[in-house]
């Protein structure tokens, strides 16, 4: 196997950053999770950019998206991720509380890889974020052309 | 000038000339016709007389065989100049003498065998017996030519056509101005006419002041006139008046419009809110909860455990509430689409889903054929959906459960029914059965939030049908759903809804 590469979790409630990464925790995710806390900060750690200008190089392996964020939402984020040539393959997941189909429908047609309804049942959620979110960053296979990270 | 006053003006003046001229020459013709024959009259009655003195006077030349006396009686013709011949015939018919003398041969040489008198080519003729004491001496012979006749008729017939031709004048001179009395006013209506068939100006009047028809005729068009002017005022003013009511209707209908569709959007905007925000707290209470207990679980003791256990139930049985809320909301607003349904499908399909409920279940089911009915196939799957899950909740402890499921079908509608063997209901709550979180049962008898069959009576109603429903406490209920067989639209629904 190798190296473990990041995931970004970008959610704004400190509760569910807690809670998410309890459940990673939980699941012995070995990967580093990068938090940020609204859209802008996400995009600007996924483009190097402000005050992710000096964060050493690489993409991460999975992107978990809140969709309802400050400043940028994540179905904004998302959209941007797609349309940049650099960043459409990075997977993306969105978590939500919504179910809203119109939501669904909306990150689907942007290129989502995966939408999770953060469930209620806080064992649902931990199975969602294992099956949905960790099937990237724990077995380290990207899709073809993301940049490795050097070993 | 307008051809129509032409024509009218033209037809008078020609009717009353062709008449005039008509009479005139006819009477003319007449006179000239009437002096004719009273002058060929005259003329033969002259030259009888004529005969008769040229017969008495030539008796005794007869008589004595003296024909230059004869000559010289018929020579006293020369007076007359319209004479053309004379002549004298002896009892045998033979020449005795004639006049012109030198001209002898003009004259025929036996007497003509017809008496009397007569016309013959330009000339007329009189032939008569020169009688003495009852005895025939001979015959005297008289030819006249026609020139004072034609003298006189030419003359006549000018005197007439003169005449005629002076009266036509004056006809025409006096039709042109009678005409004027009859044509003016028509003319005057045609241009009235005219210019409110052109012009549809109605305030037109005809002025045309006559006491004859054509004033009547005048009046009659003003009154129809003022009548289609007051009529056509009225009709302009209900006209401008339907428009504003129309306008107003419009301008309502769009207010009204925008504040349904702002309520909605706020309605939606809500909805989200709750979906999201809502359920956010509730994830976290629940899922520090369940932290607690897998990390803290020793630390506590069997009171703390029953309260995260609880604080963990109530959690998730909130998130079951705002998850059939917004199924409800959702329910009221979302689209609906229009197919055939085939209920006994529906039925089939709810009974496959609630297959896990039934497990371990003695339910003797007994699903009659159901008919097709016009509607949407996801919102009446949802109805039986709880239709049967609620027959199988509330027959639970039922050895066997007894679930029926009929149709009856009437011209308009068809009336699905549900029919269980379970828990029942008292009548008397009858109306708070179908209400939004309304419960007949404790949490503990039997679990549930309340929002199924409000769900299903707000689906049937959006079909444009109805739900009621029987039971009795501890005997089973029976459930009927009534869905039109025409597709009937929103409004009723919505009214309802």
């Amino acid at each position: 196997m190798g190296e473990l590469r990041r995931v970004m979790l970008a959610e704004d409630n400190l509760k569910d950053v807690e809670l998410t990464l309890a459940a990673l925790d939980e699941h012995n995710l070995a990967n580093e999770v990068v938090v940020v806390r609204d859209g802008a900060e996400a995009w600007e750690y996924l483009c190097r950019e402000g005050r992710y200008a000096a964060r050493p190089v690489g993409l991460p392996a999975v992107v978990l998206l809140d969709l309802k964020m400050p400043k940028i939402d994540g179905l904004e984020v998302l959209r941007r991720m797609k349309s940049s040539e650099a960043l459409r393959s990075i997977p993306v997941v969105m978590l939500t509380s919504s179910r809203e189909e119109k939501d669904l429908v909306e990150s689907y047609r942007l290129g989502a890889n995966a939408y999770v309804v953060k469930p209620v049942d806080f064992e649902r959620f931990i199975a969602a974020v294992k099956n949905l979110g960790l099937f990237w960053a724990v077995f380290n296979e990207p899709p073809p052309g993301t940049v490795r990270r050097a070993a | 000038m307008k051809p129509s006053r032409t024509s009218i003006r033209r037809k008078l003046v020609t009717a009353m000339m062709l008449t005039s001229t008509t009479v005139l020459v006819l009477t003319g013709a007449a006179l000239i016709l009437y002096d004719v024959a009273s002058s060929r009259r005259a003329l033969v009655h002259s030259l009888t007389t004529r005969a008769e003195i040229l017969a008495a006077n030539s008796t005794a030349a007869l008589a004595f065989d003296n024909p230059d006396d004869a000559t010289r009686v018929l020579a006293a013709l020369r007076s007359d100049p319209s004479t053309v011949m004379a002549a004298l015939y002896d009892r045998h018919g033979q020449l005795f003498a004639n006049y012109p003398s030198h001209r002898a041969s003009t004259a025929p040489g036996s007497a003509p065998v017809r008496m009397g008198s007569w016309f013959e080519h330009s000339s007329v003729v009189v032939h008569r017996p020169v009688i003495e004491d009852g005895r025939t001496l001979g015959t005297v012979y008289l030819q006249s030519d026609l020139r004072a006749l034609t003298g006189r008729l030419r003359v006549f017939t000018l005197v007439v056509l003169l005449a005629v031709v002076g009266s036509v004048g004056v006809a025409f001179a006096l039709s042109t101005w009678l005409q004027r009395g009859i044509a003016t006013p028509i003319g005057t209506l045609a241009e009235a006419a005219r210019r409110v068939s052109e012009g549809k100006e109605h305030s037109v009047r005809a002025n045309v002041v006559s006491d004859d028809e054509l004033g009547l005729l005048a009046g009659a068009f003003n009154e129809m006139l003022g009548e289609i002017q007051q009529r056509d005022a009225a009709l302009r003013g209900s006209e401008a008046r339907l428009r504003q009511l129309n306008g107003d209707l419009e301008r309502r209908v769009q207010l009204r419009t925008a504040e349904l569709e702002a309520s909605n959007r706020e309605l939606e905007a809500f909805s989200y809110s709750v979906s999201h925000d809502l359920r956010a707290p509730l994830r976290h209470i629940n899922g520090f909860a369940d932290l607690l207990q897998r990390q803290s679980r020793a630390n506590l003791d069997e009171k703390g455990r029953r309260y995260v256990e609880t604080i963990s139930e109530s959690a998730k049985h909130m998130g079951a509430l705002i998850d059939d809320l917004l199924s409800f909301s959702r329910m009221g607003r979302s689209e609906m689409q229009q197919a055939s349904v085939n209920l006994e499908r529906i039925v089939a399909e709810a009974r496959a889903t609630l297959s896990v409920d039934i497990a371990g279940r003695e339910i003797v089911w007994q699903v009659s054929p159901l008919p097709e009915v016009p509607g949407d196939p996801a919102m009446l799957q949802l109805v039986f959906t709880n239709l049967l899950s609620n027959a199988i909740k509330y027959t639970r402890g039922r050895t066997p459960a007894r679930i029926d499921v009929g149709a009856t079908a009437d011209e308009d509608e068809v009336v699905v029914y549900v029919r269980d063997n379970g828990a029942g209901f008292d009548m008397a709550y009858l109306d708070k059965l179908f209400g939004v979180f309304q419960r007949l049962h404790s949490a503990e008898e039997f679990e549930g939030t309340g929002i199924g069959l409000a769900n299903v009576r707000r689906i049937v109603l959006r079909h444009g049908g109805r739900v009621w429903a029987e039971g009795k406490l501890d005997e089973g209920a029976t459930f009927y759903v009534s869905l039109p067989k025409e597709v009937a639209g929103e409004r009723q629904n919505r009214e309802a809804a």
